[in-house]
Order: structure tokens, then sequence, then C-alpha cells
């Protein structure tokens, strides 16, 4: 068993689920999801007690374009959160009620799918193709099932296509030219090549278009807020959850081993661009209304810190910053599951209008906190191990990096927690707020599990990780 | 050779079909017929692949087959085949005229095939003929229609200026060179004898001729600046023979004009590819920008039509290695373009106008043709896993062999730009609500939609398989 297996569970499942019709298609969905993890876990396994798990097959002559799957610890971890997160985010939709029900659930096992492909992909056409492929089921899920006015989710809808498409296309030709050297996509003959300076400010150039638009960095950002408010709750965590960390990881994989020269030449531009991202993203969620768009905005400050972790490229940047992505998956996803659980209930999702949650809802209230907690970085959370080597990866490069990252850290305790303040705090709310049931429980506790867990022992996957970490740093080191 | 025979034998039977009254059988007999065309066609293809010639000439060479032609001619039988599978439906109120208008598309076909499959210039005027004139009818194939009758008008204008420039320049180069036949113009062009005379060099009549050659089947391709009939023509013709004009025919000029180059000279002069690449651009680009504004979604795709042209001349770049680039594409682009007119065929019937309101809120009340024109439409664009996205990877791997990156970028611009106005129609079928009744699915329309979208997209997953068929 090898990981094209995974890809085969999700494809199948995202057919089948399709098939069985609305009735079943939620069960469907899970049932092949956690079907996925379980398979995800057990090539993890094999791969962990030495055996080979990839997987290759020649597919097209001429450009050679081969169906080929690396299974090494970087790719399977980031799998590993995908079919993790997958079940997760398909349990959060059992209390909307949705129109075309199994074409809900079959996208988001096909978006599943073509994640699992990008992550998984070692032939560069191949991963291109994945990634673009990931494009077109979030772009249905969004613009059929988003709320909000139609005019407007469609405008944010149709930018955030063309501009993650724009940006994509660049890459496409980046691809190209250089399998016009060896004539190979394969990523470790892309590795190898010698590109001259020019050559590779290029190719940096392109990657960096593709990437700095769908994590988003500045000034690439602008279609990210609205899209998240508008989606569905779905499609917003498979963005944030999963789809913004197919960027980061496709830094790490494929920007910097291949042209790693301008990353060097001018990480402080780079580096600055993603740490005005963060103050920018905090700066504007301290000023929303909207939940979502508030949760968009913090998601823009961390995303931003954690890629300015990559671009550090020191070992403990990359670390901080895998770690960074596991548990920003987990507590994004969580936090806009709570925004959906309370936005279910008040029909709302403005801010100003909640309150008075905690009366009702105890438990909700104390998960929301933990939740709130893990995503300000507290200790004991997984998200402080991550952001901790990300800080001390930006002090390595210069002091002031962290002196200005750092202090968002503290804004972003402050608008967390004020927002936490205004949502669940203060008089008895006129509406009425039923805690939550078992199924959005359960959900929650899986969540907040992870998260504490691996805040308190997070040796297994910093060991998993580390290896695959520093040979990609002495390909990137090598020059 | 025998294809040839064989479907123009066709198009007699069905015009004496009509007179001894067996219309019912006409388009089921073609399809067949056509199917069996296809067969032999592949049978050719054998015998070429084992008797281990490259070329087999017919005629004292007036007929000349390749594996180019043959791939070609397949693509255009098949083309046929679903063109006239969705006639039946489309001419349900002239029952009495079918079989004219299956037989044109016979002979439309003809003149296809034989404008990728002549040894001879004359063979090939004849074959562009044939297939321009059986367009003008198609044209203004509703008599009762004004903008039919308009645009059967203004195309049969046009495309005559076309035709005489086309035929001054044949003379030009049998001035020039002293032969119809390309492969001896090919011989007098590269090796410079003329017979047993030695000649210095390419004489300028050849070059002038060949511009005039070029002219007149930019014309026929609806290049920029040569488009200004095309959106009018598409517009005001009858839905189906848009349908013929932007697949078959567009595809079929494409290629003429490929084998038509390299049947003649080895190498083009640089001044003949930097006037090439102004053409090319432009057409890409301003096809792209007009159909970012238009409603009506003939009109639409006419400019998307040009846009795509535009990206399948970017081949001459490379010539010599590209043609199954070029078929691959040609094959990609069509069979969307024919599932994608099947379903604005079904939207559109009884309607009177292909106006792009007629498309709101598809997807609810009949997903299965939605899902069909948005994957067509996905294609188009470009999005990987279609096959309109190995198309254009294929031709972008091919013309960056050559160095050529500005034009590959340019590309990929329009390429974007292209995303806007085919999610125009995708956002009319999944957000707005229906306001229109929806008559039922004819079984042809969606038979053809959906059996030339899954060979699409079986051609997506294994390109290798079609690029390998031109050698």
């Amino acid at each position: 068993m090898d990981v094209s297996f995974i890809l085969i569970i999700l494809l199948f499942g995202a057919a089948a689920t399709y098939f069985v019709g609305d009735k079943w298609a939620s069960k469907a969905a899970l049932i092949f999801s956690t079907a996925a993890l379980a398979a995800t876990i057990y090539v993890t396994y094999r791969y962990y007690v030495g055996e080979t798990v990839n997987f290759m097959y020649p597919w097209i002559k001429s450009p050679k374009i081969t169906l080929f799957f690396i299974g090494d610890r970087i790719s399977l971890t980031m799998v590993l959160l995908t079919t993790a997160l997958t079940p997760i985010i398909v349990a959060s939709s059992f209390g909307n009620l949705f129109p075309k029900t199994r074409a809900f659930y079959a996208l988001i096992m096909f978006m599943a799918f073509a994640m699992a492909g990008t992550f998984l992909a070692g032939d560069g056409l191949l991963y291109y193709i994945f990634w673009e492929l990931a494009l077109i089921p979030i772009y249905f899920i969004a613009l059929i099932w988003g709320g909000g006015n139609t005019e407007e989710r469609k405008k944010a809808v149709v930018k955030f296509f063309i501009y993650t498409f724009a940006g994509s296309l660049f890459m496409l030709v980046a691809f190209i030219y250089l399998y016009q050297k060896q004539y190979s996509f394969f990523y470790t003959t892309l590795y190898n090549l010698r590109l001259t300076s020019t050559e590779q400010n290029w190719i940096f150039a392109a990657f960096f278009l593709a990437y700095a638009i769908k994590i988003p960095i500045i000034p690439f950002h602008t279609w990210q807020a609205n899209v998240y408010q508008k989606a569905p709750a779905a499609g917003t965590m498979l963005l944030s959850g999963i789809m913004l960390k197919m960027a980061i990881y496709s830094i790490i994989r494929w920007q910097l081993p291949i042209a790693p020269l301008p990353a060097i030449q001018y990480q402080y531009i780079i580096v600055g661009l993603c740490i005005a991202g963060v103050i920018y993203g905090s700066v504007l969620a301290l000023k929303q209304d909207s939940l979502k768009k508030l949760l968009a905005y913090s998601s823009l400050a961390h995303v931003g810190l954690i890629a300015a972790g990559v671009y550090t490229m020191t070992l403990d940047g990359l670390r901080g910053a895998m770690l960074q992505m596991i548990a920003h998956g987990f507590v994004v996803v969580g936090l806009f599951f709570a925004s959906e659980i309370i936005s279910r209930r008040f029909n709302t999702d403005t801010i100003s209008e909640m309150g008075g949650i905690r009366i009702q809802a105890p438990k909700f209230t104390s998960m929301f906190m933990i939740l709130v907690l893990a995503s300000v970085a507290l200790p004991g959370t997984f998200n402080f191990v991550g952001e901790f080597e990300v800080l001390y990866s930006l002090a390595q490069t210069n002091i002031w990096l962290v002196v200005i990252g750092g202090t968002t850290i503290i804004l972003g305790a402050f608008y967390m927690l004020r927002m936490f303040q205004q949502v669940m705090l203060g008089e008895q709310n006129a509406k009425v707020f039923a805690d939550i049931n078992f199924s959005e429980g359960m959900v929650m506790v899986l969540i907040i599990g992870v998260l504490l867990f691996f805040g308190l022992y997070p040796k297994p996957i910093v060991d998993f990780i580390s290896p695959e970490l520093e040979r990609t740093l002495i390909y990137i080191k090598q020059i | 050779m025998n294809t040839l025979i064989a479907i123009a034998g066709l198009g007699i039977i069905c015009l004496i079909a009509e007179i001894f009254n067996f219309r019912k059988a006409i388009i089921p007999v073609t399809i067949i017929g056509l199917l069996g065309a296809l067969g032999l066609t592949a049978v050719e293809y054998r015998e070429l692949i084992s008797s281990g010639d490259v070329v087999q000439g017919f005629y004292n060479n007036m007929i000349v087959t390749d594996g180019y032609s043959l791939s070609f001619s397949g693509l255009f039988i098949l083309l046929a085949i679903f063109l006239i599978a969705l006639s039946h439906d489309f001419h349900k109120e002239h029952k009495p005229k079918i079989s004219d208008f299956v037989a044109i598309k016979l002979f439309l076909l003809l003149g296809a095939i034989a404008m990728v499959s002549f040894g001879n210039l004359s063979m090939f005027f004849l074959g562009i003929e044939i297939l321009s004139i059986s367009l003008y009818v198609l044209a203004a194939s509703e008599p009762k229609n004004l903008k039919s009758n308009e645009a059967g008008m203004k195309y049969f204008l046009m495309g005559a200026f076309a035709s005489g420039i086309i035929l001054f320049g044949i003379a030009l180069i049998y001035g020039a060179t002293g032969s119809f036949d390309t492969a001896e113009i090919y011989k007098a062009v590269v090796d410079g004898t003329l017979g047993d005379i030695k000649m210095a060099n390419v004489s300028d009549f050849f070059l002038i001729g060949l511009v005039l050659l070029t002219i007149g089947l930019l014309f026929k391709m609806a290049i920029v600046p040569f488009h200004f009939w095309s959106p009018d023509v598409y517009e005001g013709s009858p839905a189906l023979s848009t349908a013929t004009m932007s697949t078959l025919a567009k595809v079929a000029s494409i290629a003429a004009f490929f084998k038509l180059i390299l049947s003649m000279t080895d190498q083009l002069p640089g001044h003949y590819m930097s006037m090439l690449t102004i053409v090319i651009v432009l057409s890409m680009t301003v096809g792209n920008l007009m159909a970012l504004k238009q409603d009506n979604v003939k009109r639409m795709l006419a400019f998307s039509g040009i846009s795509h042209a535009g990206f399948m001349l970017m081949v001459l770049y490379n010539p010599i290695a590209t043609s199954g680039t070029l078929f691959y594409y040609a094959a990609a682009y069509s069979l969307t373009g024919i599932a994608a007119f099947a379903v604005v065929l079904y939207v559109c019937q009884g309607k009177g106008n292909e106006n792009i309101f007629n498309f709101n809120g598809l997807g609810r009340s009949n997903p299965m043709m939605a899902g069909i024109l948005t994957c067509a439409l996905l294609s188009m664009a470009g999005i990987p896993i279609f096959s309109g996205f190995f198309a254009k990877l294929f031709l972008f791997t091919e013309v960056l062999k050559t160095g050529h990156i500005a034009i590959v970028i340019i590309a990929v611009i329009n390429s974007i730009i292209s995303v806007g106005y085919y999610f125009k129609l995708i956002l009319a079928m999944y957000t707005k609500e229906d306001t229109e009744k929806r008559e039922p699915l004819p079984f042809l329309y969606g038979a053809v939609a959906l059996i030339s979208l899954l060979v699409s997209i079986g051609i997506g997953l294994s390109p290798s398989m079609v690029t390998m068929l031109v050698r």
C-alpha cells in the first residue's frame, strides 16, 4: 500500500458521495474521509518502519510527465493534516441543510483529493495539475452554497478565482521553462539544475506570485477577507485550514530548493512583506464587526508569520512553520466552526448583535475559550510551540523582526479576547442559544484534544519532520 | 483516399434518398456511412504505418496522404458525425429539406478532407472552395430570417474576395516555381532547381504568392485583422451552422494552412515570421478583449474562436515538431466546441436569440447539461485535467523550446482574461434564478454533448495517444 492509495480512496469517495444521493451523502463523505485518514496513518506507519511508499507510473511521453507521488516526512505530514481535517469539516457541516447536498459533499471530497495530490506530487507538472484542480471545487462551493448578497458573493468569488488562476499560470510557465533544461519535471532533477542568478530571479518571481496570492502575502491579499466571509463555513475551513497551507508547503518543497538565490538576496524584502501582513491583518482585525472577517484577518496575520518563518531559511523557521501550519489548521477550523455554530443559532455574523452566550451555553463557552487561547498561542497549546520556533528563527535573522512580529501577538491577544468578551459574555441576549449538541461537541473536542495533546507533547511531530527539513535545507543552502 | 470517394458517394445517396422519399433514413444511414468512412481512414492509417512509407500519393500526386492528413481526416469525420446527429432535432421544422442540410454538411466534410490531403495546389483550392461554398449556403440556410440572409451575403462577398486572393497567390507561386505540385515547389524553393535549371534563390514572386495565400487563409480562419466578418456571420447564421463554422471549418482551415506552409518551404523568412507574430498577438488579444463585452453567446464564442485560432497559429514557431501539438489542440478545441454548442442549441431552441440570460438557472433546471457546458468552458479556459489544458501545455512547451518566451507570456495573460467571459456563462447558470421555461431535452442533443465531452476528457487523460498519431 503506497501513497496513491490515499488519493484513490478520496477520489472514489467523491464519486460515491455523489451517487449515493442526497440522503446518504453526508454519511458517505464522513466514512470515506475517515477511511482516507486511516489509510494515511497506515501509510505513514509503513514509512516510519522504513518501507518506501512512493508511487511511480509513466503517463505522458512528450513532454515527459509521470504519475509520481512522493511519501516523505514533509508530504506525509501535510497529507495527515488534510485527511485529519476533512472528516472534521464534513462533520461540521452536518448541522446545515444545504440544497443539492450530494454535490456539496462530493465537492468537499474532491477538494480533499486535489489538495492531498498537491502535497504528494513529486513531478512538477502533476503538482501543478493538482494545484489548479483544487481551485474548481472551492470555487463552486463558495459560489453556490455561500451566504450573503448574491451579486457581492459572485464578485468576491470570481475575483478570487481569477487572482489565483493568474498567479498559478506564471508558475506553469516557470515549470515549462525548467523542463527545457533537463527534459524532466522530477523534483530532484529540478533541485539540481544549475540556474544562473537571472534565471533564478525570474523563476522565483513566478513561483512567488502564485504562492503570495494563495497564502496571501501583502499586497496580494485583497481577495481573502471577502471570500472567507461569503463562503459557507465548510468552504472557509477548507480554504484557511488546508488550502493556503498548500502554498506554504510549496515554498518549502518547490520554490526555495529550486531558486534559493533570490530568497537569500531579497530576504529582508520578502520577510518584511510577510511581517507587514502580520501587522496589517492584526490592525484590520481590531476594527471588524463581522466575526468571520475578524477571523479572516487574524488568519492573515498568523499565516504571514508562518511565511516569514519559512523565508528565514533556518531549520527553526522551517520546523516552526510546519508545526504552526498544523496548529493553525486545527485552530482556524475550530474557530470558524464556532462562528458557524453561533450564526446557526443567531442568524447573524455581526459581533455587536451577539453576547450573553455564556449564561445559556457554558459548555460551548469553555470550548470557545480554549480555541481563542490556542489562537493567541498561550503556552501549553500547540500553537505556542510553532509560534515560538518561528519567532526564534526571526530573531536569528534580525532582532527587529521579532520585536515587530512579537508585538502583534500582543495585539492578537487583545482583539481575540475582546471578541470573546463581546460575543460570549455580557447581558443575557434576547435570542435563545441552545448549547452545542453531540455532533458539534465531538468535533470541538477532537480539535481541542489535538491542540492540547501536541501542545504538551510535540516531540513526535518534531522528531518526524526534522530530518526531512534538514535535507531540504541542504538543497537550499547549496546554491 | 477511399474516404474521399466514400463521402462523396454518401452525399449523393443523401440527395437521391429524398427523391425516393426515404427521409427518415437519411440521418441514420449517413451516420453509419460516416462511421464506415472513419473505419476506412483507420485502415488506411494502419496500411500507411505498416508499409513504412511516410507519404502515399494518388492520381499523379493530386492527393497525398500521410499521418497528418489521415489523423485530421479522422477528426473531421468525427466532428461531422456529431454535427449531423445534431441536425435531426435542429431542423425538425424543415423536415422536407433535411437531405439538403445533411448533404451540404457531407460536401463540406469532403472539402475539409481535401484541404488536408492535397498534393497539388489546384486540389487544395478545390477543397477550400467546396468548404467555403457549403458554408455560404449553410449561413444563409434560413431564407425567411433577415439576419441569416445578411450573414450569408456578407460571408459570400468577403469569402469570394479571399478566394480570389488565394487564387492570385497560387498563380504567383506557379509563376515563380513552374509547378502546382507541392513536392516540386518544395524542391524548387529549397534546392533552387526548377526542372533542370538551377536558380540562384527563391524569387520574390514566390514570397509574394506565399503572403497572398496566407492572407486568404487567415481570412478563412478569422484571424485579426481579417476577422470582421466572423462575429456578424456567427450571430446571424442558424446556430447549427455557427457550430459547423467554429469547429469543423475553423480547424480545417488551420490544418490546411499548416500543411500548406510546411509542404512548400522548410523555413519561413524572418519578415514573414514577424508579420505572423503581430497577427498572432493581435488575434489572441483582440479576440479575448472583445469576447469580454458580448452578451450573445454565439458572438462570444466567435471571439473566443478568434483567440483560439491565434493560439493554434503559434505552432508555426516550431513547425517541424509541432504537428502533433496542433492536432491535439485542434481536437481538444473542436470537441469541446461541439459539446458547448450542443448545450447552446438545447438552451436556445425556440427562443429566437442566443442571449446569455437564456442560460439563467440552467444549473437547477438541467444539471447535466449545465455540467457539460461548465466542463466545456473550463476546458476552453485551460483548467487542468480537461484536454484544453494539455493543449495549451504542449503548445507552450513547444514554443518555449524555440525561446519565444515573450509570446508565451502574452498567451498566458490572454488565458487569464479568457476566464472572465467563460465564467460569465457559468455564473449565469449557477447563481441566477431560472426565468425561462425549459423544453424537454431532445435525446440527440444530450447524447452528442455527453459523448463529445467524454471524448474530449478522454484525450485529456491519455494525451500521448493522440499526439503520437501524427508523426
